[in-house]
């Protein structure tokens, strides 16, 4: 096994993607010669050419229809928003046509095909223009697969099974891990199922759920619970649509109580639809009501993140009032 | 010459603007108003039989549109939209491709379909929404879709078809291995064409599509039928400067502007973009200007907003002047030709009383096609809305009797 980043990571996913398929295509902004302005296609348009990985004009609505097009000819079409606070010029093409290919005309011609990757999320003082995490905008429509990795590992893996699954999905790229997640990763090709929650590491008194850059945090808050001697279950959602309800109910009805945690704003905001359905699931083994703690219901701000971030003491604190409730 | 602005670099001391009604693009017409060849025009190839199946299917189309307007009327179908005026460019745009090249179209474009065959019987149980229809009752009628015919399924959102179909039109110039020799092949076999209203010409995707496939190259022919109206907003509302045509010549695209009411040119031109796109990979906008002399749906009533004067059909109606052509070239009977209409007309209505009848899609369709095969969260709700459903089975008349 090699050591790698995130970014080598994701690199060889798309490596392998293009070697297995003749068609395949890897495009967005800068994403030819230069690599990506983070350097994840590093090398790719040496190796395939200008045919396979290329720039496109500066048109995120563009480079989703032409996705579109390209997966619906049969093609895997692999593109690259360069940041995630960026696909909203797109978003018509994502949820009225990518989600809905399949379903409109019958089966007759569907997307596939298609991967979307996207860097999100904040802590890289990147401001309320390059922090942002969309994911609930796009679990609100069904046909679309959403997944999200936490580390160099996973995101081999799980862009290796988006890519090769046949439904449009986006892959949520935590882009502050893109060099800090370092890691044992295969050099050959693996798959990581998509739909699939893990427990990371087992805990009997609280279970603590999240996915991608806040899988380091809750973690973090696990560390610091045990020696107030709380012992928490520690569950990677990894997959956001379909996402793993009997993996977080079977949890959450041994230890009694769950706490959600992610980046975006809590309202309306990914950890709400599990919070509701937990609770149907769970009902009558809760012993604290679910808490959710997650950014505030403002625009990502840049000079008090550190403020804004839902950090490990602050997940600590839901984790005791939940424990003591 | 080429530099990093990628403009001409032709200087100039002279402080003047450069006049957009400067370009003066032509309307190409081979027909003149009684469908004989205008002087001087130079004839397309086209065969006896093509020029037939071009007429036949206009006729079928512009009684399939009576007929379903009728029935709209009558609330038989809920929803309907007419080719009227408009038979002409897109049957002759569709009759110069090859059957295999893609057609994304935008909504208007049933007579591309019927040309390629989709049949009387198709059309209806899209109409009906039934269980035969391809696409399994799940859009409103005109929503038409073929994979066997190579007609992508409409979606309503409009112009998203057109940054779809620079991808669409990506894919068939990939270098690719030969099956038969085993070698790279970078040759063109089939092209992509893409249509769409001089309304939908407003929308990002259009900005979006056109640039994409004039940088990218790709073998699309953009097909902007500019019919005077979009809904009720006339053309001058919708955009300033020289038509759609103008547009191609500033994203960089070859471009022709031909009159639609006249098929014989539409013909000629479509088969001259296809020719340079195939040889070239590189993309083409056609601009047809023929007349929407129809509503633009039944949902719409355009005698609140153009006179009874600017709808003289007679001479804007393509299949009149087509039909003299045909005539004049000795290929077309009058007198059979009128007795095909009464039968024409008798099929239509009966095919609408036979796919009124056939049943609506089972509710297990509700779920399918959502993804590749129905998520765990989507098997639960269709277990529950089963069982709701067989509970309650006079609320639910159409489904209840079928379920297990």
């Amino acid at each position: 096994m090699a050591q790698m980043n995130m970014l080598q990571a994701i690199n060889s996913a798309l490596d392998i993607s293009m070697s297995e398929h003749p068609l395949a295509c890897i495009f967005g902004e800068d994403v030819g010669y230069f690599g990506g302005v983070f350097r994840a296609t590093s090398g790719l348009q040496e190796k395939y050419g200008k045919h396979r990985v290329f720039n496109t004009p500066l048109t995120e609505q563009g480079i989703l229809g032409f996705a579109n097009g390209l997966a619906a000819a049969g093609a895997p079409a692999i593109a690259e928003i360069q940041f995630a606070d960026y696909i909203f010029p797109a978003f018509d093409q994502i949820v009225n046509e990518s989600a809905k290919f399949r379903y409109r005309s019958g089966n007759e011609f569907n997307v596939g095909k298609l991967t979307i990757r996207t860097p999100y999320g904040g802590g890289i003082a990147g401001g309320l223009y390059h922090s942002q995490s969309p994911e609930a905008y796009f679990a609100h429509t069904p046909g679309l697969k959403l997944v999200v990795p936490r580390n160099a590992y996973q995101a081999k893996g799980l862009l290796r099974a988006c890519i090769k699954d046949d439904n449009p999905v986006i892959f949520f790229e935590p882009k502050r891990l893109y060099r800090a997640s370092v890691g044992d990763v295969p050099e050959d090709d693996f798959i990581i199922p998509i739909g699939k929650a893990e427990v990371v590491s087992e805990g009997s008194d609280i279970t603590l759920l999240a996915w991608g850059a806040q899988m380091e945090i809750i973690e973090k808050a696990a560390e610091m619970a045990k020696q107030d001697g709380i012992s928490c279950e520690v569950i990677d959602l990894r997959s956001i649509q379909p996402w793993d309800v009997e993996t977080v109910a079977k949890s959450v009805t041994k230890t009694g109580r769950l706490i959600i945690s992610h980046e975006a704003p809590i309202t309306c905001g990914f950890g709400a639809e599990i919070a509701a359905t937990i609770q149907q699931e769970c009902f009558l083994h809760l012993e604290s009501p679910i808490s959710r703690v997650c950014g505030l219901d403002t625009p990502y701000p840049l000079a008090l993140e550190k403020e804004y971030i839902p950090d490990a003491l602050k997940v600590l604190s839901a984790i005791k009032h939940s424990v003591h409730f | 010459m080429t530099n990093p602005q990628n403009v001409s670099l032709n200087a100039s001391k002279e402080l003047e603007f450069i006049d957009p009604s400067a370009l003066d693009i032509p309307t190409v017409s081979l027909l003149d108003e009684n469908g004989h060849l205008v002087k001087g025009a130079v004839e397309p190839n086209i065969d006896k039989e093509t020029a037939l199946r071009i007429y036949k299917t206009m006729r079928f189309i512009r009684a399939l549109d009576e007929r379903m307007q009728a029935a709209q009327r009558q609330g038989r179908v809920s929803f309907y939209m007419q080719c009227l005026g408009e038979e002409g460019a897109v049957t002759a745009s569709a009759a110069a491709l090859k059957d295999d090249d893609m057609i994304m179209a935008q909504y208007r474009e049933q007579a591309a379909l019927r040309y390629r065959g989709f049949s009387l019987e198709q059309f209806m149980n899209q109409m009906f929404s039934n269980e035969k229809d391809l696409g399994k009752g799940r859009q409103m009628p005109i929503h038409y879709g073929s994979k066997e015919l190579h007609y992508m399924t409409i979606s309503s959102p409009l112009g998203t078809q057109i940054p779809q179909a620079t991808g669409y039109a990506y894919s068939q110039k990939i270098p690719h291995i030969d099956e038969d020799s085993g070698e790279l092949s970078s040759e063109i076999n089939n092209i992509t064409i893409c249509y769409f209203g001089e309304g939908a010409a407003s929308e990002g995707d259009f900005h979006a599509g056109l640039n994409m496939a004039a940088v990218l190259k790709a073998p699309v022919i953009f097909f902007a039928r500019n019919n005077g109206y979009a809904i009720s907003t006339p053309a001058d509302e919708q955009f300033a400067g020289d038509g759609i045509a103008s547009r191609g010549v500033g994203y960089g695209i070859k471009t022709i502007r031909v009159d639609g009411a006249d098929a014989l040119a539409v013909y000629a031109a479509t088969q001259k973009a296809r020719q340079f796109s195939v040889e070239t990979g590189e993309p083409v906008l056609i601009e047809s200007i023929a007349y929407r002399l129809g509503a633009h749906s039944t949902s719409d009533d355009p005698t609140g907003y153009r006179s009874k004067e600017e709808e003289n059909t007679n001479t804007k109606c393509p299949i009149l002047r087509f039909k003299g052509y045909l005539l004049s070239k000795g290929w077309l009977d009058e007198a059979e030709d009128n007795a095909d209409d009464e039968t024409l007309r008798e099929e239509i209505l009966e095919a609408v009383k036979v796919a009124e009848k056939i049943a609506k899609p089972p509710i297990e369709e509700l779920v399918t096609d959502v993804y590749d095969t129905p998520i765990p969260l989507l098997e639960k709700q269709l277990e529950e809305l089963k069982a709701h459903v067989k509970a309650h089975p006079d609320a639910y008349p159409t489904t209840s009797g079928r379920i297990k």
